[in-house]
């Protein structure tokens, strides 16, 4: 027995029904090819790197099954490539470590990674600062004034 | 007047030291890498979008290609781009 994953991409422009009808037309195809759906992961709605099909986001899915052998593949891959709703798929084999990796992550027990920006303050860490500084300046100010040293 | 031993730690020695690289996938026992995961992978990606080598990274050759290989996959499901600027 192995495990497999199938992550596509669906046309976001399709109402909510017609995505669900996509995602409930593979989960059955799966099974009636003989394999255990394990999981189905839905990440939904996310932006695209790039343009794909001139679309700028789409709605991932990911459905994790388990098969006897690989001839389940073919017969997924050829439909999805004839399926106009799917923009992108991708099939993979999992090694044992990819199956333990996607229980955890189900468990909860994997958190997700926090995006790594480059070194910049926050907006609320600067903004109590920002509104001080027309205070600040005219504290500054006030004795050069005071002294007519501008003049 | 210092005398020779205490000049010895004006300046900071370990200013100017490199701190050995290390591969973090065996540091922490990661065994997987997920390729749905773009904010993790773009740690190994530069400004471009190009894949960091290993001399930069301190992965160990086992799991920087396996990072290549999750990186490539995000790449064709639109996760992470071929080419940009500004990743970071």
């Amino acid at each position: 027995m192995r495990h497999y994953e199938l992550t596509f991409i669906v046309d976001p422009v399709l109402s909510n029904e017609e995505i669900q009808v996509v995602r409930q037309t593979y989960e059955d195809q799966v099974k009636k090819l003989g394999c255990k759906i394990v999981h189905v992961d839905d990440i939904g709605l996310k932006q695209l790197a790039y343009p794909i099909n001139k679309r700028n986001s789409g709605i991932y899915y990911s459905i994790e099954f388990e098969a006897e052998n690989g001839e389940a593949i073919a017969p997924l891959e050829l439909a999805m490539r004839r399926d106009e709703r799917i923009m992108r798929f991708l099939s993979i084999a999992l090694d044992k470590f990819g199956v333990k990796y996607n229980e955890d992550k189900r468990n909860g027990l994997i958190r997700k990674t926090q995006r790594q920006r480059r070194k910049t303050k926050s907006p609320e860490l600067v903004a109590p600062i920002a509104a001080k500084i027309p205070e600040l300046l005219e504290e500054a100010i006030e004795p050069i004034v005071d002294e007519d040293v501008i003049l | 007047m210092a005398s020779q031993e205490d000049i010895k730690f004006l300046s900071n020695p370990n200013i100017g030291k490199q701190r050995k690289k290390y591969c973090r996938f065996k540091k922490f026992g990661i065994r997987h890498i997920d390729y749905k995961d773009p904010d993790f992978l773009a740690q190994f990606l530069n400004e471009q979008g190009k894949i960091l080598p290993r001399r930069i990274t301190g992965n160990s050759l086992k799991y920087q290609r396996k990072v290549s290989e999750a990186i490539k996959r995000a790449r064709h499901l639109g996760m992470l781009p071929f080419v940009t600027d500004l990743l970071k």
